[in-house]
């Protein structure tokens, strides 16, 4: 592979801190709450890096902030009329270029997800489409794929470069980086040394080697094709989601969720409208002002996820809303495994209450 | 990249200013608008069953249909019921202050593929509103149409909207039947929920199109009714109600199936709610 650079352990601290007066790069790093694994963190020098374990959080709120201002207003008094309010609009936030460094192909595939739903969709999400211009993606081949990993099974793999800008493959002196785009190769500019012939041989092994790392049994294809013939099985959608507690940490640690809520916030005459996410598996979600609720239960809720992510979705937009990072199911409380209940949509077997 | 560069900005809404305010019922206000920027008044348009998000700036956005029709520009109305934080917010508001409204979204009724067709509305309470914007744009443009029959119900007379202008609807040549659910004193019109009223009235389904709106469980019993009465999937188009957000197809609130009600909706045709996964 041409255009390759080389990034040794020791060097690579300068690299992000040089990068970080730039734009503002996102990295895994361990934190003292999530001492196990890393959590994606803008970069401060002195951090404490970690590329190896799954990160807890994807880096999805780099594009897709966990909280945003969409609007800022001043309300103003009517110096003629008292009763009569009127509204001003006040000064606009600045977008920051950003880059993501050292996420794992899915999470890369992942902002493909939010690609076609905020800029191919019926509107373009202007805040997004900002955000998205001024960012790179650079993620590294993952050498060690863990229990929840099921990205095989959605279509990508280990070392899928879909989705980034540039790929890292970590050696045993360091990194070698790929530029993958246009953005990627411009990107290089900033790491001046290039890979042995013997570093670039071994990124090649670990390249091929976790390419085949993940075993994540068939393609949920075919499984998914069956999700309308399950749809009004309501005793399936009830055993399948039996243990579910609605927590909403699926959601939220999932790099492809994108659902959201407005709301309005104010101090004194100031204000703003807020975007922040929220998650079709709370009940206050679908509640109507009415008191209806077309999702009453856990169990049509999870079914709305998973036919978001498996059906819905793909059939507009020509693929899964997953990405088979796992973490839904790494890190639910109950061990709750999406995968399991798509596999079993297209099982014979009756479910009774 | 600043916030003023950001071309078509879908979430900023129009700034509007509440010119008059209608106490409709005793939980419904209907409120007339006016932009604030005259570009928006010129270029603004929409076409009936479109709706908008109205907002209480500081409190929230709500969606309400768009119940003035596109043939009468001086003002935009918006009835609003009573029910929660921003529709308590906006009740609260006075003429002449500033709202805002992000407006027209989603998608409307096939008004074309009406003309020269006979049209019956069924409608019940607040429902009325999204019947109302057709039903003035047909009386606007009266000779299109041949017979109009609206059926009107609600809890009792004074849940009724639009009293007001039920003189000059049935001066249009509109066979207006109003029901309430039980016997009230001085009420003397028709008595009884509307599915069975439409039972008694059978409107013929020939070369008629119906459209109905109101309470969930009135539009099922209505379609039911309709269907009894011969009206085949495509000659029936209700409006659907789900809680939105954004109204432009991203939060994921308002999906049935790969349906979005903010943008393929909120009118849909007895075909297309055969298609929907049942989630209503």
């Amino acid at each position: 592979m041409n255009n390759a650079s080389f990034v040794s352990h020791a060097e690579l601290a300068d690299l992000l801190r040089r990068l970080s007066e730039q734009a503002e790069v996102w990295v895994p790093t361990r934190q003292a709450m999530t001492p196990h694994r890393p959590m994606f963190r803008p970069f401060q020098a002195g951090m404490d890096l970690d590329f190896q374990p799954m990160p807890v959080t994807s880096a999805k709120g780099v594009l897709f902030p966990q909280g945003e201002e969409l609007l800022k207003f001043r309300k103003e008094k009517s110096l003629s009329e008292a009763t009569v309010t009127t509204l001003l609009w006040e000064d606009p936030a600045v977008f920051r270029p950003t880059i993501v460094f050292g996420c794992r192909p899915c999470d890369a595939r992942g902002f493909l997800v939010f690609d076609r739903a905020f800029l191919q969709g019926s509107f373009v999400d202007p805040f997004y489409k900002a955000r998205r211009d001024k960012n790179l993606v650079v993620s590294m081949v993952c050498p060690e794929p863990d229990a929840a990993c099921f990205c095989g099974a959605v279509g990508s793999h280990p070392a899928d470069t879909e989705g980034s800008d540039v790929q890292m493959i970590p050696v045993k002196e360091g990194y070698v980086l790929h530029g993958l785009t246009e953005k990627g190769q411009e990107f290089l500019k900033n790491v001046e040394n290039t890979p042995s012939q013997a570093q670039q041989e071994e990124a090649r092994q670990v390249w091929t080697s976790a390419q085949g790392s993940v075993d994540s049994g068939a393609s949920l294809t075919d499984d998914a094709q069956h999700f309308f013939k399950r749809f009004a099985d309501t005793a399936f959608w009830r055993f399948h989601t039996e243990r579910c507690l609605s927590c909403g940490v699926c959601t939220y640690l999932c790099p492809t969720c994108y659902c959201f809520t407005l709301t309005d916030e104010t101090n004194g005459v100031h204000g703003e409208r807020l975007r922040s996410w929220d998650a079709c598996m709370f009940h206050h979600f679908t509640q109507e002002a009415s008191g209806h609720n077309p999702r009453p239960t856990k169990a049509e809720r999870f079914r709305n996820r998973v036919g978001h992510k498996f059906s819905y979705f793909p059939e507009k937009h020509g693929r899964f809303a997953c990405c088979g990072c796992g973490r839904c199911l790494r890190h639910c409380p109950v061990g709750m495994d999406i995968r399991a209940i798509v596999r079993a949509l297209g099982e014979s077997e009756e479910v009774h209450d | 990249m600043t916030r003023t560069q950001l071309k078509e900005h879908p979430y900023r809404p129009h700034l509007a200013v509440i010119k008059e305010i209608i106490q409709e019922t005793p939980t419904i206000r209907t409120f007339r608008l006016t932009w604030k920027d005259p570009a928006v008044s010129a270029h603004f348009s929409f076409q009936p069953g479109q709706v908008g998000q109205l907002s209480a700036f500081g409190v929230g956005e709500s969606t309400f249909v768009i119940n003035s029709p596109p043939t009468r520009r001086e003002y935009l109305q918006f009835s609003v019921m009573r029910t929660g934080e921003v529709t308590r917010a906006l009740h609260q508001l006075n003429v002449g202050d500033t709202v805002g409204v992000r407006a027209p979204l989603g998608n409307s009724f096939p008004y074309t593929s009406m003309k020269g067709r006979d049209i019956l509305f069924i409608g019940g309470g607040i429902g009325m509103a999204p019947l109302r914007t057709l039903l003035l744009t047909m009386i606007d443009n009266r000779a299109d149409f041949g017979d109009i029959t609206v059926i009107y119900g609600a809890r009792s007379p004074e849940d009724l909207c639009y009293r007001y202008e039920f003189d000059a609807w049935r001066a249009a040549r509109v066979n207006l039947v109003l029901t309430v659910d039980r016997e009230f004193p001085g009420w003397t019109e028709r008595v009884g929920f509307v599915p069975t009223i439409l039972a008694e009235e059978a409107p013929n389904p020939y070369n008629r199109v119906a459209i109905t709106c109101g309470p969930p469980i009135m539009i099922k019993f209505v379609l039911a009714g309709l269907r009894e009465l011969g009206y085949e999937d495509d000659q029936i188009y209700t409006t659907l109600e789900r809680r939105m957000k954004c109204g432009i197809g991203l939060c994921g609130r308002c999906n049935i199936g790969g349906t979005y009600v903010c943008v393929d909706g909120p009118v849909f045709s007895g075909t297309a709610l055969r298609a929907m996964p049942p989630e209503l």
